[in-house]
């Protein structure tokens, strides 16, 4: 008797599972509507592509002479007028700053990059960053103000462009977290007045759009304050944002409070802590780490937020831009301004979105098996 | 600080103490510290209200919203309701809270079917669907909406005019007076259907309340959709039947330089939607993949495992969960978009805010044009605040 088994024949090698013509399958043409999809949605992008390079690439005029615009009249939009930017981009990145004077701002510029990119290194995250802020902020005020170090004085009504929105970013988000941080524990204290007031300041600012914030700010203010002090504008706008953010930023703040075990509060207790050295050493530096990615996104969106002291005239990046149009030689190019003013802020706001990401994997780490 | 009297563990707290006038004690600390505080925001308050007071006596600006009667004098392009000129700054002001509201709620309706379509196809097989969507949402992101209502203001006035407007399908018109839609001519008719239509609506939500409660009760499945069909085609039918059946379509044509007839969307309102709707449909999209995410896989299988058929398996076992992380963070979506559109002012759409901005600048009362704006906005945001919290208690998950 042969006992022996029989091997079952070799069932046949699974239909290609790596390399690229799998992939192709799996991922664009995993069946017929998806093939389809696929196929639509190629044509369209190639077309578009094409389109755009044709108009932005191709038939654009790059320069004309002497603000003769007549060359990009001629496209009847066939064409992109990149001549409006070539003759208007120190305006849209400065403003009226004077022109023999544009380089300090574009080192202040250069400066605030920095400051953002020291501040988003973590072995950077030590006490002496505070430092550093103080040292940065102070050497741009010099820069754009001058009137010593033999730089000539400039007024701050002069100011303009791309440096008031990174000036109403950085302010705004220096002042408008510690602010947050008090509110936010206000929002939790046990103390009936000031959680009250704390609730009163966040519901209010957030039930209402930032413009009316800052109407408020560009008419009102001058009613509040006694006769004869006068705050400029700027300053207005910049408290306006900074009570705007310090509310949105209170919420997420308090939100890694709440996240917090609560163990860690009785511990310190236990320890018997101050209600500040509780705070300061036990619950902060475990909430914050925790709402870091929240707080960057919150960041992103208020830098974009920025853009909306247009509306009372202030002369940031875009209202640089869209003024810079306004010249009759150059009106009707808005879609070519607006799209390189949009570019610089996608720059800043995908660097920070990017960063956002990688810093909530990396801080996550522990928590992945 | 010891724990709030929520805590179970605090019934079995010592009894109070009597409170002693000491330094060391931590209730005599709280009430100082809040007199402090309370003491301070009330001084700056009324430092602020005295000289508000004193520079309106000064600058002889009237206070009051006694305004509101009086002529307004201000011309508004679209309105809801008849309006001109000669009508009071109330008025005025109820046509720019209409139209707010006009904005707000097509574009609620709007950015939540994109964003959902794009959230879900942010999760698709099809990886040239994934990769396009995912670029739509990082970039519109990360642009100013401000700056692209501008962008978009920027590309409707550039089209061509009535003449050579672009002329997609039979009765559509994009040109630079704005999109012209064919539409119908309203009559009383119409208005009862609709009427006839959302009465429909209630009956067949209660009926549908009932016929569940009862199979609850009894286990008997009973079919909805007879009466649905009864409630929400047959009766606004018959309405419409009643009054005559009055059908004119109402197609708009070029007549001289400009069209007539139709439904248009003026540049203004077109821009703003379009991007109110982009922009929010970007950050929707987000939250909706998030929410479809977050249900672990095993819950779908295990829906397969008894048997259910696809739709049943996302109807009764994903999207109930899957809403439950969706619905607050869209809650504050739609609070964004009603708090958006007051961007409109930038582009020269007479929203609430707009008109407000231009009546405070005719009459020079400031306080009262801010204060109407921000009363509009709080209302606003707390009424969808509210409903959208008791949709959220309705769908929250039931706990012991």
């Amino acid at each position: 008797m042969s006992d022996a088994a029989i091997p079952t024949p070799a069932r046949p090698a699974p239909i290609t599972l790596v390399g690229p013509i799998a992939w192709v399958r799996n991922n664009l043409f995993s069946g017929w509507i998806s093939g389809l999809i696929s196929l639509v949605l190629l044509f369209l992008i190639v077309k578009w592509a094409l389109g755009f390079i044709e108009w932005g690439v191709i038939n654009a005029v790059w320069s004309v002479p002497n603000n003769q615009t007549q060359a990009c009249r001629d496209l009847r939009g066939t064409g992109a007028c990149w001549a409006v930017i070539t003759e208007k981009h120190r305006f849209i990145l400065f403003g009226t700053y004077p022109y023999e004077e544009q380089w300090r701002a574009f080192l202040s510029i250069l400066i605030f990059s920095g400051l953002f990119i020291v501040s988003a290194m973590r072995s950077f995250w030590r006490k002496e960053l505070a430092l550093v802020w103080i040292g940065a902020l102070t050497a741009i005020g010099v820069l754009m103000w001058g009137g010593v170090l033999g730089l000539n004085y400039v007024p701050q009504e002069r100011w303009g462009g791309l440096v008031i929105t990174l000036i109403l970013a950085t302010f705004g988000l220096a002042f408008a977290f510690p602010l947050s941080i008090l509110v936010a524990l206000g929002r939790r204290s046990r103390l009936p007045a000031i959680k009250a007031l704390c609730v009163i300041y966040v519901e209010l600012i957030r039930g209402v759009p930032l413009i009316s914030l800052l109407f408020m700010a560009s008419v009102m203010f001058p009613l509040f304050l006694p006769e004869g002090m006068n705050i400029d504008k700027l300053l207005r706008a910049q408290i306006a944002i900074i009570l705007f953010a310090g509310a949105y930023l209170a919420e997420v703040v308090r939100g890694g409070l709440q996240t917090l075990p609560r163990g860690q509060y009785e511990a310190a207790d236990a320890l018997g802590l101050s209600y500040w050295k509780k705070t300061g050493f036990i619950v902060l530096p475990q909430a914050l780490r925790l709402v870091i990615p929240p707080l960057v996104n919150t960041f992103i969106g208020f830098f974009k937020d920025t853009s909306l002291v247009l509306i009372i005239g202030i002369f940031d990046l875009l209202t640089a831009g869209k003024t810079a149009i306004i010249e009759p030689a150059w009106q009707g190019f808005g879609i070519e301004v607006y799209l390189t003013v949009g570019f610089i802020y996608f720059c800043f706001c995908f660097a920070m979105s990017r960063y956002s990401q990688n810093l909530e994997a990396e801080l996550n780490r522990h928590r992945v098996r | 600080m010891s724990q709030t009297s929520i805590d179970p563990r605090s019934l079995r707290a010592p009894p109070k103490r009597p409170i002693k006038l000491s330094w060391s004690d931590e209730r005599v600390r709280g009430i100082f510290w809040q007199v402090v505080v309370v003491g301070i925001v009330v001084s700056m308050v009324w430092w602020l209200w005295s000289n508000t007071v004193h520079n309106l006596e000064v600058r002889r600006i009237a206070t009051g919203f006694g305004f509101l009667g009086r002529e307004a004098g201000l011309p508004i392009a679209e309105s809801l309701i008849d309006y001109n000129p000669t009508n009071s700054y109330l008025r005025a002001l109820m046509v720019g809270l209409l139209n707010t509201l006009k904005v707000a709620v097509v574009g609620i309706i709007l950015a939540t079917v994109f964003g959902t379509l794009i959230g879900i196809a942010r999760l698709s097989k099809n990886w040239v669907l994934r990769t396009l969507s995912a670029t739509y949402v990082e970039v519109i992101r990360d642009l100013p909406l401000l700056l692209q209502l501008l962008f978009w203001y920027a590309i409707l006035q550039g089209l061509p005019g009535p003449r050579q407007a672009l002329h997609p399908a039979e009765g559509v018109f994009l040109s630079n007076r704005g999109l012209k839609l064919p539409w119908i001519q309203w009559e009383g008719a119409h208005s009862l259907a609709l009427v006839a239509f959302l009465l429909g609506l209630v009956a067949t939500i209660m009926y549908r309340r009932q016929a569940l409660a009862k199979q609850i009760a009894d286990g008997v499945p009973r079919a909805v959709w007879p009466v649905a069909l009864v409630c929400l085609v047959a009766l606004p039918l018959a309405a419409w039947a009643a009054l005559g059946a009055p059908f004119t379509p109402d197609i708009p044509a070029l007549r001289g330089f400009n069209f007539q007839g139709g439904l248009t969307l003026s540049p203004e309102y077109f821009a703003l939607l379009a991007g109110l709707v982009m922009y929010t449909a970007g950050f929707i999209a987000e939250i909706v993949r998030a929410g479809i995410q977050a249900v672990p896989n095993g819950q779908r299988e295990a829906a397969q495992a008894l048997g259910l058929r696809p739709g049943a398996v996302l109807r009764l076992v994903v999207l109930p969960q899957a809403l439950r992380v969706i619905v607050p963070p869209m809650t504050s979506q739609y609070l964004n978009i009603t708090k958006n559109s007051s961007l409109a002012v930038a582009i020269g759409y007479q929203d609430i805010v707009s008109i407000a901005n231009t009546t405070l600048n005719q009459t020079g009362q400031a306080i009262e044009g801010i204060a109407i704006i921000m009363l509009v906005y709080l209302t606003i945001s707390l009424s969808i605040s509210g409903f959208m919290n008791w949709y959220n208690a309705r769908i929250a998950l039931v706990e012991r």
